[in-house]
């Protein structure tokens, strides 16, 4: 008898998994899936969640993390309805996108401020400029920059322990395109992580410590840090949600995005949400310690919609500078 | 002094090979202090990470964590997707391991012939437990999630971690049947038993022990896997349940929860530990003290089958 039943259940427990994953879907909630960058994720997070509680379960919000380059991956083959994305959408991307014939609108969402910080024993460093940075982050200072007095005669013999993003991120994009000039041109031996936190604890407890990662994570942490202020050829400007806005924090502060399907705004669910993302992005954004964009570049999103204004205003490439004026005017092109 | 004593040389000889026994047993002794060094280091160790997971998560365990969903504010956020989605995709991986894996490993040990294609098979299976669960999680990214067009779904999670945990459920289920000695099989063969009989009777009951640890070592290293979950797709956040498996109007039992998306517990920890804010590194370790509950209710179980086979042996 026990046998028998053991011959029993292995096929029927095949054909049940095989029925199971061949049943189309019933009347389920519908479901905005977003995927992308880990940078951009809070602030959609915070908008998904609210947005699920506005709708009271009729709809139905996921989020992912699979980077900037992953999100737009699954955007491409048209997996997701919208990307996450820290940087804009490059070439490569932009053809893959154009052969699966996935047309899309690409929405400024938040300021991120890249700060770059020191240990709060440091004395000596309260500002520095552009070129000092890129002097120590160059590829070509590796095994010659190794003492704070070599990048300049007037700060003290000691030693330099460098931190920053992992070569994977959009922020180590970001930062080396405007300190070094070319993306993802830096200097290899500095210890690098994806994990903020870890470049926070790394920092905090090294004197001659400096490193960059995003605004949000300096904010929580400030007592254990100490942001350097910025001189990009105007004076130094400190990192602040007001140097951010006004834009005289630069070149290190970036706009982050999210990229939506054209095809996907034909379900109400995708376009309700992108509504809602922008309606509600202004105090969102702050609470996840983001800087929010001035509110006419989250009306001037929708009127993008509804201009039908497709594609990306980059034309493939990061750009270091570029005011949020600027980025709304610009021609798109997909 | 003039006269030697017969027992004088004798004496040195008993001296010397006393001297002889206790230098040996000083390195006996020497190790088993280093064994026991080593035990006290790794518990301590243990108990020290334990500690400040309790310490650290204690205060936040509560009712409202366990059943409420993520979300941005580390008061209000819960794990309930990840503990069901851990739970949903653990079943799918134990209902096809189990079974699966303990077949080929009584095919192998009990009807395979022995011969060279038999022999590579046997070192293949014994190298893949060794494969990084990175390598599985790319295979079946290709495989289940495109090729088979299960999608970023419970079942392709569970099929994953099910090939993850098969070399060890086949090498374990080996290892028990090669312990029932072979005057078993020929006392069945003896008393009319067709192959499958004994198989069935005999060696499947008498290695279940075994077999249970085996497969107690593969769902502890499924649950805590994180890279090949991240590579098919799982979520980070995801504030609905998958539909329920019963309770539908139309089927009895319902299997759409197999296609549903998810999240797992060792997600969303990571998630939340790489989070700026400081409270949610608390939301982290309570979400590890749940999933160290989850992991010995587990083992609990595979443990009570064992005792129970274990007492039906009677040789």
């Amino acid at each position: 008898m026990s046998h028998l039943q053991n011959r029993a259940a292995a096929p029927s427990l095949f054909c049940l998994l095989a029925l199971a994953l061949s049943s189309p879907v019933a009347a389920a909630p519908a479901v905005v899936k977003v995927d992308g960058s880990s940078t951009v994720y809070p602030i959609t997070e915070a908008v998904a969640e609210e947005f699920q509680k506005a709708r009271k379960g009729a709809v139905n919000v996921t989020v992912g993390i699979s980077g900037t380059g992953g999100g737009f991956k699954k955007f491409c083959r048209g997996e997701i309805d919208i990307a996450n994305a820290s940087r804009p959408i490059f070439r490569k991307e932009m053809e893959e996108c154009a052969r699966a014939g996935i047309r899309y609108y690409e929405m400024p969402v938040a300021y991120d401020a890249l700060t770059v910080m020191v240990n709060p024993q440091n004395t000596f460093i309260h500002s520095m400029t552009v070129a000092e940075l890129r002097k120590i982050w160059e590829p070509a200072a590796q095994g010659r920059i190794s003492s704070w007095k070599d990048v300049n005669p007037a700060w003290p013999d000691q030693k330099i322990k460098l931190y920053g993003a992992g070569s994977d991120s959009g922020t180590f994009d970001y930062f080396t395109e405007a300190i070094v000039g070319k993306a993802k041109s830096s200097r290899g031996d500095f210890t690098a992580s994806e994990d903020d936190n870890v470049l926070v604890q790394g920092i905090s407890g090294d004197r001659g410590a400096l490193g960059y990662f995003g605004f949000a994570y300096y904010i929580e942490n400030r007592k254990k840090l100490k942001a350097v202020a910025i001189d990009g050829g105007k004076g130094p400007v400190a990192p602040t949600p007001e140097s951010v806005e006004n834009g005289s924090y630069q070149p290190l502060s970036r706009p982050i995005f999210i990229y939506v399907s054209e095809q996907s705004l034909e379900r109400p669910e995708i376009r309700e949400f992108v509504d809602f993302y922008m309606k509600n992005a202004t105090h969102l954004v702050k609470e996840v310690k983001y800087i929010p964009l001035p509110t006419k570049a989250y009306t001037g999103n929708l009127e993008h919609l509804a201009r039908k204004k497709l594609g990306t205003v980059f034309g493939g490439q990061n750009e270091v500078g570029l005011t949020i004026e600027q980025l709304m005017k610009r021609e798109a092109q997909l | 002094m003039t006269e030697k004593l017969p027992g004088t040389a004798g004496d040195a000889h008993l001296r010397a090979l006393r001297r002889a026994i206790a230098r040996r047993k000083t390195w006996d002794w020497l190790f088993a202090l280093g064994g026991v060094l080593a035990l006290v280091l790794a518990l301590l160790v243990f108990a020290m990470l334990f500690g400040q997971m309790l310490k650290n998560g204690l205060p936040h365990l509560s009712w409202d964590f366990v059943s409420s969903f993520p979300s941005r504010r580390a008061a209000s956020a819960g794990i309930l997707s990840a503990w069901v989605g851990t739970s949903l995709v653990m079943l799918v991986t134990a209902v096809v391991a189990v079974p699966v894996g303990v077949g080929a490993g009584i095919y192998l040990e009990e009807y395979a012939p022995k011969n060279l294609l038999t022999d590579i098979i046997e070192i293949n299976v014994t190298n893949l437990a060794g494969v990084p669960s990175i390598i599985y999680g790319l295979l079946a990214l290709g495989l289940f999630v495109y090729q088979f067009g299960l999608g970023q779904s419970i079942a392709a999670a569970g099929l994953t971690l099910a090939l993850l945990i098969l070399p060890v459920v086949i090498v374990a289920t080996r290892e028990a049947i090669r312990t029932i000695p072979q005057n078993i099989r020929e006392g069945a063969y003896a008393c009319g038993a067709t192959k499958w009989q004994m198989v069935s009777q005999h060696i499947i009951p008498y290695s279940l022990p075994g077999i249970m640890t085996g497969v107690i070592i593969g769902l502890a290293r499924a649950i805590g896997e994180t890279a090949p979950i991240i590579t098919i797709g799982a979520l980070t956040f995801i504030a609905f349940l998958p539909p329920s498996p019963l309770g539908n109007p139309e089927h009895l039992i319902s299997f759409e929860w197999l296609a549903a998306p998810f999240t797992v517990m060792p997600i969303q920890m990571f998630n939340w530990i790489s989070r700026p804010e400081e409270a949610f590194q608390a939301n982290a370790a309570a979400a590890g003290l749940v999933l160290v509950v989850m992991t010995l209710s587990m083992n609990a179980v595979a443990i009570g089958i064992r005792y129970h086979f274990r007492k039906r042996i009677k040789w």
